[in-house]
């Protein structure tokens, strides 16, 4: 997985994923502080995330291994909102 | 899942047979902060019906066999939605037929 920022949501009326409802959110690649600086990807929404939360991101064949997504053409996944990050003991990121 | 831009269509009559029937399109990948071209592209299969110069998602990957269009198929980038608007740091900065 990887750490990235929700920097938005992409619209998207058109769409042939078959995942009924959630959205596609706009994520930022970020260091473990929470600056994102890194590649962007299109992820759908797994959690209710929303802009400017530092989130983890499952991509690949592993972001089909959930309910909504088995079995669909989905290869990025935001799986959880990030509270705090914690590096060599010292809390370096925390939400809010 | 990444946004592109349809650039073009690749036409190929010397095709894998599974292959026939789909139409195959060329996407530049575009930056999200300016939705300008990155001069990186991919052919990808459409399995929604965009169009040139449309914005769309791609997926890319064994995840990309996973549409109606492309199950059972040698791909491994699909087209799966057209875009109509990004919004970033809550504006919208992106409307589609706006720019």
């Amino acid at each position: 997985m990887i750490l990235a920022r929700v920097a938005g949501t992409v619209v998207c009326s058109s769409r042939k994923d078959g995942v009924r409802g959630p959205t596609f959110l706009l994520v930022r690649q970020c260091s473990t502080r929470g600056e994102a600086k890194g590649e962007w990807t299109v992820a759908l929404d797994g959690v209710g995330a929303g802009a400017g939360e530092v989130v983890i991101v499952s991509q690949g064949p592993s972001a089909r291994q959930t309910q909504a997504t088995h079995q669909k053409p989905i290869d990025a996944l935001v799986c959880g909102i990030v509270d705090l990050v914690d590096e060599r003991g010292a809390t370096v990121f925390r939400k809010g | 899942m990444l946004l592109a831009r349809v650039t073009g269509t690749v036409v190929a009559t010397s095709k894998e047979p599974r292959i026939e029937g789909i139409k195959l399109l060329v996407l530049e990948k575009v930056d999200p902060a300016t939705m300008e071209g990155r001069k990186d592209y991919v052919v990808a299969m459409d399995a929604v019906g965009a169009g040139p110069g449309e914005i769309v998602i791609y997926v890319a990957g064994s995840s990309s066999r996973l549409t109606a269009v492309t199950e059972g198929k040698p791909s491994d980038a699909t087209i799966i939605g057209i875009v109509d608007a990004v919004e970033l740091d809550g504006v919208v900065a992106w409307k589609k037929g706006a720019a």
